[in-house]
């Protein structure tokens, strides 16, 4: 009977060209416009590290006071001082922390033809390559030994490894970054969470690839100045050594708590913290402390672009009406074959089979308007760079998923677009049909 | 022309009448938003920068290895020197940051020293004396910076220069109705006199958190010596601006190779550089554009479907009002004014709906009141445009003959 009615609404829709073309290219339209922005919207809201999320914490100390805390509704600066990251990384309440900040380095090649460059780089402690599921492609991630030595060592991105040693095994081999040369203790895969969730406040979330680790004790010794946003809310004074000691803030700081026990006690012992501050004096105010997890922070952060979101509900709306607009053409379509309904009731067809017969019609046009939607919907993701910043328009891509889903919702929408002009359909009188005629 | 049957006819399309102007209802409400939303893009985008634009390309400049503060100085001053001789240069000055470069440095700025709350933000300019001469802005007040006064600064020493030139935005802040040349103000908590006002310069970012200090900048007359490298902003002699971007770099590179200059976007023209501060402005005009387009055609080729339909199913009555005397013309009007009844209860409530949708972004996404001028605009577009679309369906039917009445009946 399937065959049949496919048959039949066919037949029905190319009887009608026009009228089918239009609906096909509203269905069409609605989708393309809805999945190209959801397209987006999926990239940017995306959980760039679900085993981990729930267990990878942010913790915020507000040490600028409640003045500077009124800005920003009360909330504790996004970022951390050095002092209070060394503090926290001294207690050691996690079973991994790191603290983390984008350095300034540039790569210079031994090969003298090639000009130094500079790439993406972090320094943090070991822990980051276990706390972030760091794959490894070479070696491994230098000790806790060398993080406490302050020594010269590196891992490097397979990228950086392709460019500087043609993709063989650079583990014990040197790097010169800034002129000084650091042993190589590990080579890290193709690894670029998006978003950028360690380090959201410097990038906004969306970044090329790091290539670069050192030791943030390293970095330090050498004052390695910060790429990111530094923050003062007064002078911290001249040189390296009062900057590091001000209440400047540059720093972010990752802590793995894998429990919600866990993760109460560390706020515990942050309000604990803060308020040992207090009595010793830095601090004039009660403890105003956070701890957010990736999703949270995330979403505190405002990761998904405004545009991301306007867009995305623009689409929607746009669908919304191009469905009004097939239901309008169905309905048209549906009631001028009343006769043949009359003459098929007549004959014996139940509301039923005409329920089944004009549903496999619509979702006929659903299917073609779901074809029509991809190929838009592809010509969509490739001029998604025309709205949206590089950055964040190379993250839209047309998957197996979005195709699936792109199909589904043509269908699915114009079936659901058909129920009133069937039901309609399905209450014609046979006996008033055929008397009319 | 009688509304009366009209409406009676409609009465018995109440489906096909209501799906009509719900469609249109939506289209409005949301074709009126997009509307709005392309207005304040393209708004945002044009704001001048006060900058000659035409001239100017800007060299992001990044050191390999560290340096004392007094070499890092000695190796921007030699750099300025190869630019400026560099021929179709007419003039180059170092800086920490350009207009439209997204971020930089701000500070507060306050007018008494004791003063908890700064009186207003604004983005700090290192410059030289040839800072205005480069940029081609003009100074509104006071005089520029002498050469004496410029001297290297290491990031991490302490701002505090005697004297600063301001923006006209800031100045018109700081001391409304009063010259601001000769003042003093606060900047990172040292005094500094205001010598120069500046009449218009834009700040680094135009993104929404920077919107508060929009044009408030200060210049402070320093070269800052900073292993990220600083900006070398250049302009060139008329039209000649393709060729110093090339020879540019490679000047810097023979006089000293230790740097590095991204290949990407280590050279920009100021035309790039304000392509990207307003990526998203842009790109979100260009989607709501296409948007409003593919919306607007759809509903009026919904139209025109609809009342096709309707058209061929009333070829009988319309056969048997020709018969009684009625003109082409009757008819023609009869499914205008149809199509202008069902339209304005379609916009009526569209307009309700665009209120919403607009009050609903702006407590969501902080966005603008709709303009009023939006709403009476949208709602001249879509009553034209279903008077276009059912001009056609209505011609037709206005060419059904008499003689359809009895044939079929």
């Amino acid at each position: 009977m399937f065959a049949y009615y496919l048959q039949l609404g066919l037949r029905s829709l190319r009887k009608n060209p026009l009228l089918t073309a239009l609906m096909v290219m509203a269905i069409g339209c609605g989708v393309a416009a809805s999945m190209t922005t959801y397209s987006v919207f999926r990239a940017t809201s995306n959980n760039p590290i679900p085993q981990k999320s729930s267990v990878l914490y942010v913790p915020q100390i507000d040490n600028w006071g409640p003045e500077d805390a009124a800005d920003n509704k009360g909330e504790p600066p996004p970022a951390m001082t050095y002092t209070d990251a060394m503090n926290l990384i001294r207690d050691h309440r996690a079973r991994h922390q790191t603290v983390l900040y984008p350095a300034d380095l540039s790569v210079v090649p031994n090969d003298p033809s090639m000009l130094p460059f500079r790439e993406n780089s972090y320094a943090w402690y070991t822990d980051a390559f276990a706390m972030f599921d760091i794959p490894f492609l070479y070696g491994s991630a230098w000790t806790q030994d060398d993080d406490n030595a302050h020594a010269d060592v590196a891992v490097i991105g397979r990228e950086l490894n392709d460019k500087l040693f043609h993709g063989a095994n650079s583990v014990g081999r040197d790097i010169s970054l800034n002129g000084r040369q650091y042993r190589i203790t590990g080579v890290i895969d193709t690894w670029n969470p998006s978003p950028l969730f360690f380090d959201v406040v410097n990038t906004n979330g969306f970044d090329d690839a790091s290539e670069v680790f050192i030791p943030f004790t390293r970095a330090v010794d050498l004052k390695i100045p910060t790429n990111g946003n530094n923050n003062c809310n007064k002078d911290p004074g001249p040189g390296w050594d009062s900057w590091i000691h001000s209440e400047c803030i540059w720093l972010a700081y990752w802590a793995e708590l894998p429990s919600t026990a866990d993760a109460d006690s560390y706020r515990q012992y942050l309000t604990g913290y803060s308020a040992e501050q207090q009595r010793s004096g830095r601090f004039h105010w009660a403890p105003n402390t956070r701890l957010r997890n990736v999703t949270e922070w995330l979403d505190y952060q405002k990761v998904v672009p405004q545009e991301a979101k306007v867009s995305l509900l623009v689409s929607l709306g746009f669908l919304l009406i191009c469905l009004v607009n097939t239901v309008g053409l169905l309905l048209a379509k549906f009631m001028k074959r009343a006769p043949e309904i009359g003459v098929r009731r007549a004959l014996g067809a139940s509301r039923k089979e005409i329920y089944a017969q004009f549903l496999i019609e619509a979702g006929a046009i659903g299917l073609a308007g779901g074809l029509i939607g991809l190929l838009l919907t592809g010509l969509g993701v490739l001029g998604v760079t025309l709205v949206f910043e590089p950055d964040i328009a190379k993250l839209a891509t047309l998957d197996v998923k979005l195709v699936l889903l792109t199909l589904l919702v043509a269908v699915m929408a114009t079936v659901l677009a058909a129920f009133y002009p069937t039901w309609r359909a399905a209450q014609v009188q046979p006996a008033w049909q055929l008397k009319s005629n | 022309m009688q509304i009366k049957p009209i409406l009676s006819a409609l009465r018995r399309h109440k489906a096909g009448t209501f799906l009509i102007a719900m469609q249109i209802a939506l289209t409005l409400a949301i074709v009126c938003n997009a509307l709005f939303i392309i207005q304040q893009r393209l708004a945002h985008l044009s704001e001048p920068t006060g900058v000659d634009e035409q001239n100017i390309l800007v060299i992001q400049n990044e050191w390999v290895g560290s340096s004392t503060p007094a070499q890092a100085d000695a190796r921007i001053r030699e750099d300025l020197r190869v630019l400026r001789e560099l021929p179709g240069v007419a003039d180059a000055t170092a800086s920490n940051s350009y207009p439209l470069r997204g971020s930089g440095w701000d500070d507060g700025v306050k007018l008494k020293a004791d003063q908890l709350q700064d009186s207003s933000g604004a983005t700090i300019y290192f410059g030289d004396e040839r800072f205005l001469g480069t940029l081609g802005l003009k100074l509104a007040a006071g005089r520029n910076f002498r050469a004496e006064e410029i001297t290297g600064m290491d990031v991490r020493d302490r701002l505090a220069p005697p004297v600063v030139m301001v923006t006209r935005a800031l100045a018109d802040k700081l001391f409304p109705g009063s010259d601001a040349v000769g003042q003093t103000i606060y900047l990172a908590g040292s005094p500094t006199t205001i010598v120069g006002v500046v009449d218009l310069l834009q700040a680094q970012s135009v993104d929404r958190w920077a919107s508060a200090f929009a044009y408030r900048s200060v210049i402070v007359p320093r070269r800052l010596g900073i292993s990220l490298g600083g900006f070398y902003i250049v302009r060139a002699m008329p039209g000649q601006l393709q060729d110093v971007m090339r020879a540019a770099p490679k000047a810097l590179f023979a006089n000293n190779p230790r740097r590095v200059i991204n290949d990407e976007d280590g050279v920009l023209s100021f035309k790039e550089v304000r392509a990207r501060a307003y990526e998203r402005d842009r790109g979100m005009a260009i989607l709501m554009g296409v948007i409003c387009l593919v919306l607007l055609a759809i509903t009026a080729a919904g139209i025109v479907g609809l009342t096709s339909f309707w058209v061929g199913q009333r070829r009988k009555q319309i056969g048997v009002r020709r018969a009684l005397g009625a003109t082409r013309q009757d008819i023609l009007h009869y499914f205008m004014t149809e199509n202008l009844l069902i339209s304005v209860g379609g916009v009526l409530a569209g307009m309700l709906l665009a209120v919403a949708i607009n009050l609903w972004l702006v407590t969501r996404f902080e966005m603008q009141r709709l303009s009023l001028l939006y709403l009476l605009g949208g709602v001249v577009i879509l009553l034209l445009l279903g008077q276009g679309a059912v001009l056609a369906p209505a011609m037709r039917a206005s060419r059904v003959p008499p003689v359809e009445a009895p044939r079929s009946v």
